[in-house]
């Protein structure tokens, strides 16, 4: 693909040079807006900021004070159980129904395609935009899901959604799962559309229907993009901070803080910037786990 | 769950011509009915009577626009700074997307593998870390509480997607309408502009209205990177409405639902583009 056989050395070079400056705002750019913030976040995990830092520029250095800190408050078993809970509980959610949806809408049917386009609309919405709707249909007293429970006769007083301690990591979930499923279904839907018809009339002849044709003809050949699917989904919901901070503002009593949340609170509310770091670069190394996953995942995904 | 992993088997029979399956259109809409429910909601509770959080109507059989009234005199201005910052968005993205997919597609420059790798690589960094860090850099640059500083933030979003679309679009294109070009004497830039772009159309206009989107929908940087009421997206304006007490939900959901406009407009006005975002958005 390179151009024509360059004559001298000289042409070459400056024939790459040219080439070269088509990336170089790219780069610029992916370095001052992401190399240099995960530089500086760990910098600043080693540096004592207070509100004052930002007056006299004055950060001293304390070693790893920060990681101690913010490792051994009793907050962080919290936030680190929560982040668990809540991705494992979100991908699980939404890659069933996700799934479910995506083998459903393989069959031929009239509006299908118009049908299943409509379905992305949760996710296209501005996150904090769902949380505000989910906040009123939660709401205990007047929100649309206990006066629809209380109508059909499940429920006698509303349900406090979001505001009991118990319960408010489930319906953060259940929001979430909401908000995930388009992008699921979406994915696998194109997955479930590589596999060849063959194979199933292949599978049919050999008897292998229903449950059978999907334990073994559906699932295998799905495999390269269901990892695809599941590692991007823990990666971008251990991320998430729009729906927890607009549902629940990491409350009642911290039952739905994350580290994610966690570490907004520490910078932005406590303006304790070091600690809020030093939990920023906890929160990176485990989605770094994920993402040495996800590269593997993909590179099968292109050799299959 | 059962009947639907009878699918694969089923689809051949439903592949027969002739017989319209619309059973299954109507379960399909009974689905789409339940997804759909809160947007329903946010309509219908927007254009109840405000000012009161009794049990609002199923069906807004008396639409009532008060809620609409409030939310555009409250929101008008920030409805205009999320437009603003969107569409400069967009065009930063587009301007640095587009010729890096171009070089990452054609050129087999040294180094493109560790710029595509970084990409991928980006996606993992959480926005708080990226906040973190550039609220001190923002706070020295004086960019804080700036709509350009916001625009540039915002711009993360959407770049290395852009980029990724793009590209995965330019990797598609034959190469010999650019070689040929080339061999006609046009330089690198008059190829770039007046070949390889105008035969991008589709995927420019899909990394444009996601890039779009991206920026409309930010809530994290316009909560972090802003200290005064001087720059405010709608995003920001919503979490303040729900920050404390709500009293009047109407007004609440009249912003939300124009804070959806572009959303719903895109996909029903743009969904071939949406499509092909979605699906694109899966390989990166």
């Amino acid at each position: 693909m390179t151009p024509r056989g360059p004559r001298r050395f000289g042409r070459q070079r400056k024939e790459r040079f040219f080439q070269w400056l088509f990336l170089v705002p790219a780069v610029i750019y992916m370095a001052l807006f992401f190399g240099y913030p995960v530089v500086k976040n760990v910098v600043m995990s080693f540096q004592d900021y207070t509100t004052a830092t930002f007056f006299t520029g004055e950060a001293p250095w304390v070693g790893f004070a920060n990681y101690v800190t913010v490792l051994s408050s009793s907050l962080f078993s919290t936030s680190l159980l929560n982040t668990a809970l809540f991705t494992i509980g979100s991908i699980l959610g939404q890659f069933v129904i996700g799934l479910a949806l995506a083998i459903f809408f393989q069959r031929k049917f009239p509006l299908n395609g118009i049908l299943r386009s409509l379905l992305l609309l949760p996710w296209l919405l501005p996150l904090i935009v769902s949380s505000a709707v989910w906040r009123w249909i939660l709401d205990k007293d007047s929100g649309a899901l206990n006066r629809f429970l209380g109508d059909i006769g499940i429920i006698d007083t509303g349900v406090p959604w979001l505001t009991s301690t118990s319960l408010a990591l489930v319906a953060v979930v259940g929001v979430n799962i909401w908000i995930g499923i388009p992008f699921n279904l979406t994915i696998l839907y194109g997955g479930l559309q590589e596999i060849p018809d063959e194979l199933y009339e292949a599978g049919s002849l050999d008897g292998a229907t229903g449950w059978k044709s999907f334990r073994h003809i559906t699932w295998p050949m799905l495999r390269p993009v269901v990892s695809v699917v599941l590692v991007l989904g823990v990666v971008y919901t251990l991320k998430v901070l729009d729906i927890i901070l607009g549902l629940t503002n990491g409350g009642p009593a911290n039952s739905t803080q994350t580290i994610a949340t966690q570490s907004y609170d520490l910078s932005f509310h406590e303006f304790k910037f070091g600690e809020g770091a030093a939990l920023g670069n906890v929160l990176v190394i485990i989605s770094l786990v994920f993402a040495v996953l996800y590269l593997r995942a993909s590179r099968r995904a292109v050799d299959e | 769950m059962t009947t639907a992993l009878h699918a694969p088997i089923r689809r051949k029979a439903a592949s027969t011509p002739g017989r319209r399956n619309w059973g299954y259109t109507a379960l399909a809409l009974f689905f789409l009915a339940i997804m759909l429910f809160p947007v329903y909601w946010m309509v219908n509770a927007s254009l109840q009577p405000n000012g009161t959080t009794l049990e609002t109507s199923w069906i807004p059989l008396k639409p009532d626009f008060t809620g609409y009234a409030t939310a555009i005199s409250e929101q008008a201005g920030n409805l205009g700074t999320s437009l603003v910052i969107s569409l400069g968005s967009v065009a930063l993205s587009l301007a640095i997307a587009a010729p890096a997919a171009y070089a990452l597609a054609y050129f087999k420059v040294r180094g493109a593998g560790i710029v595509l790798f970084a990409i991928l690589i980006s996606q993992m960094i959480p926005g708080i870390v990226v906040a973190n860090a550039l609220y001190t850099a923002y706070n020295d640059l004086g960019l804080l509480n700036s709509i350009p500083g916001l625009i540039l933030a915002d711009s993360a979003h959407g770049i290395p997607f852009a980029i990724l679309i793009i590209r995965a679009f330019m990797n598609g294109m034959p190469s010999s309408v650019i070689e040929a070009a080339r061999v006609d004497g046009a330089g690198h830039l008059r190829a770039f502009w007046s070949i390889v772009l105008p035969l991008s159309r589709n995927s420019l206009i899909t990394a444009g209205l996601f890039t779009f989107l991206f920026a409309w929908s930010d809530f994290l940087f316009a909560l972090t990177l802003t200290t005064t009421e001087a720059v405010r997206p709608v995003t920001l304006g919503i979490f303040q409405y729900i920050g404390a007490y709500v009293n009047d939900w109407s007004s609440v959901m009249a912003t939300a639902v124009l804070a959806s406009i572009p959303a719903i407009v895109l996909l029903v006005a743009a969904q071939k583009y949406i499509a092909a975002g979605t699906t694109g958005g899966a390989v990166k």
